[in-house]
């Protein structure tokens, strides 16, 4: 029973879950009650997070279940994202009526699944939460279910997405059978360095979780997937999968399997070389701005990677460092392409964007601030980003990494550098609408700031992140 | 007497996984035979895991694949409907005419 009580947070988060459809399933045309009460759910949830001592270290459940600082943090980070995605999205599905009840409870119960995956401290445990995710995503991504687009977008997840969960799930299996447990703890007391067996597992845990976060090779579904979802999916699949990845990533390969580094290494830096490169070549002749994310999205995992493959528990903060300021980066970008509609219709490419400077001045200078960061110029926030993992990786001795990625943040800069050509020297076009509602507006305004003053003041974070020390 | 030995299960599932894979790659006809194989997939995991739990006496490996099936027919039920609404909108599920998105 005294286990329950550190795991609040998860079961006030379920039994909102049902509430709400109970509530949904019983008042008719409950939807916008149901979006608010989710929204203030997660408000709770959060609350219920902070009212734990955040530095406690506990295992729960015959050591299944992990509370640390790094689960607390991370959920803290996937609950605050989670809450800017519904608030910021709210009119969009409203517009494109998609305001159905399930929409915010799958949205709750993936969130659910990201916070199991990221306290997991066992194999089954990490299944269970990965698949709660999965699931409820594929839903989510063919929502829009009278549209070809997103049905189909909704498809290709699935197939691929269900392929990479079998791929993962045989090297559970595998590493099950050669280490004799499927608890985190035991298969590090059990480790040895000559087993194929347990060499083949990590390959296969390794690749379905990067398909999970997009890593090339296993990149092929994210164009497809952002472009056809509706935006308000997309967001969510830009942000929040990738900080659930990320942590499962650093458990997998810190705990467990921190002795056979130099088996798995040269895999992730792999992974983030091709990543990187890959994401900011294939963005060039990209027309439409949430493909485009998606390459870029793409790119960013590699740098977050590169920090994973250091090996140290500067590379493990710098990483965790990149996905916070990432994720507000995206969601100032989101939420810029929120504000572009007119007619009630919402507007997705490049050319859309024609001089957009000369009707509405802020609106632009937030795509310019998002841009510019986001291809890492300072003094603007994405530059700290990678500032951070290129320190790490240089003080690894991995010099080649470190160069490749340099080099690929420069060929990404054209095109986040023609999109802002297009803004502001491009031929005007017919004017957007205006009235967009509060929550976007304050996501928007909150991200904004953030990505402008980090310079000014970024101890804070840093020293949040510094106490997280896995090895 | 010839003995079955955990190798043999272990190529066994071995042979049931990659043709689930295979079988995910090399098919251009029809989305069902996707949804065939990956369920394929997961019964060869699940062979691998219970032939590991008989021969370490460890349930954790039956209880494991207790999951995996109600996951897999979770799963399964969400792919026939994604496949259904894909099939109202297009008219097709033939692999190859799956191609509105790309670029």
């Amino acid at each position: 029973m005294i286990n329950l009580n550190f795991i609040y947070s998860e079961i006030f988060i379920c039994l909102a879950i049902m509430i709400l459809l109970i509530i949904g399933v019983f008042k008719k045309n409950s939807s916008y009650l149901i979006y608010n009460l989710s929204i203030l759910s997660l408000f709770v949830c959060l609350a219920l997070i902070f009212n734990f001592p955040i530095n406690e270290n506990v295992e729960l459940f015959n050591n299944s279940y992990k509370i640390d600082y790094l689960s607390s943090f991370m959920k803290i980070l996937l609950i605050l994202s989670g809450i800017f995605v519904l608030l910021s999205s709210s009119k969009y599905i409203q517009i494109i009526k998609i305001n159905k009840i399930e929409y915010p409870i799958l949205v709750l119960s993936s969130i659910t699944g990201m916070m199991v995956m990221i306290s997991s401290n066992d194999l089954i445990l990490f299944y269970m939460g990965l698949e709660l995710q999965s699931l409820a995503l594929y839903v989510l991504s063919s929502f829009n279910r009278d549209n070809i687009l997103s049905s189909e977008s909704g498809l290709k997840y699935f197939v691929l997405s269900a392929l990479s969960s079998g791929l993962l799930l045989y090297g559970c299996s595998l590493i099950y059978g050669f280490s004799g447990s499927t608890n985190f703890n035991i298969i590090a007391e059990n480790i040895n360095q000559d087993s194929y067996g347990l060499t083949f597992g990590i390959i296969f845990i390794i690749t379905g979780l990067a398909f999970k976060i997009s890593a090339v090779p296993f990149h092929m579904w994210a164009p497809d997937v952002y472009e056809g979802s509706p935006t308000s999916v997309t967001i969510f699949f830009a942000i929040l999968p990738k900080i659930a990845a990320l942590t499962v990533f650093i458990r997998i390969l810190y705990v467990p399997f921190f002795n056979i580094i130099d088996q798995w290494q040269t895999i992730i830096v792999f992974l983030s070389i091709a990543s990187m490169l890959f994401g900011s070549i294939a963005a060039i002749g990209q027309k439409n701005l949430k493909r485009l994310i998606a390459y870029s999205s793409i790119g960013h995992m590699g740098y977050a990677l590169a920090g994973i493959s250091t090996g140290t528990n500067q590379g493990i903060q710098s990483s965790i460092t990149y996905i916070s300021i990432y994720l507000f980066m995206n969601l100032a970008f989101f939420g810029c392409l929120f504000m572009l509609r007119r007619d009630e219709k919402y507007f997705e490419n490049i050319a859309d964007l024609s001089g957009l400077s000369k009707n509405h001045p802020l609106l632009s200078f937030s795509f310019l601030i998002v841009l510019f960061s986001l291809a890492g110029i300072p003094p603007l926030v994405g530059f700290f980003a990678k500032f951070y993992i290129f320190t790490a990786v240089i003080e690894q001795s991995m010099y080649s990494l470190a160069i490749i990625g340099l080099l690929s943040t420069v060929i990404a800069a054209f095109y986040y550098l023609r999109i802002i050509k297009v803004i502001y020297f491009d031929k005007e076009k017919d004017k957007y609408d205006k009235n967009h509602n509060i929550g976007l507006k304050i996501s928007l305004a909150i991200s904004t700031i953030f990505i402008l003053f980090y310079f000014i003041y970024p101890s804070p974070l840093i020293e949040i992140i510094e106490k997280i020390n896995i090895i | 007497m010839f003995e079955i030995s955990l190798g043999h299960y272990l190529i066994l599932a071995a042979t049931i996984f990659t043709i689930g894979v295979v079988g995910i790659f090399l098919n251009r006809k029809n989305i069902i035979v996707i949804l065939m194989s990956i369920e394929l997939i997961l019964l060869a995991v699940n062979i691998n895991l219970v032939s590991f739990s008989i021969y370490m006496n460890d349930l954790t490996g039956q209880i494991f694949t207790l999951f995996i099936l109600t996951v897999a027919a979770a799963e399964a039920a969400i792919g026939l409907a994604i496949i259904v609404i894909y099939y109202r909108n297009s008219g097709t599920i033939r692999v190859q005419e799956i191609d509105k998105l790309k670029g």
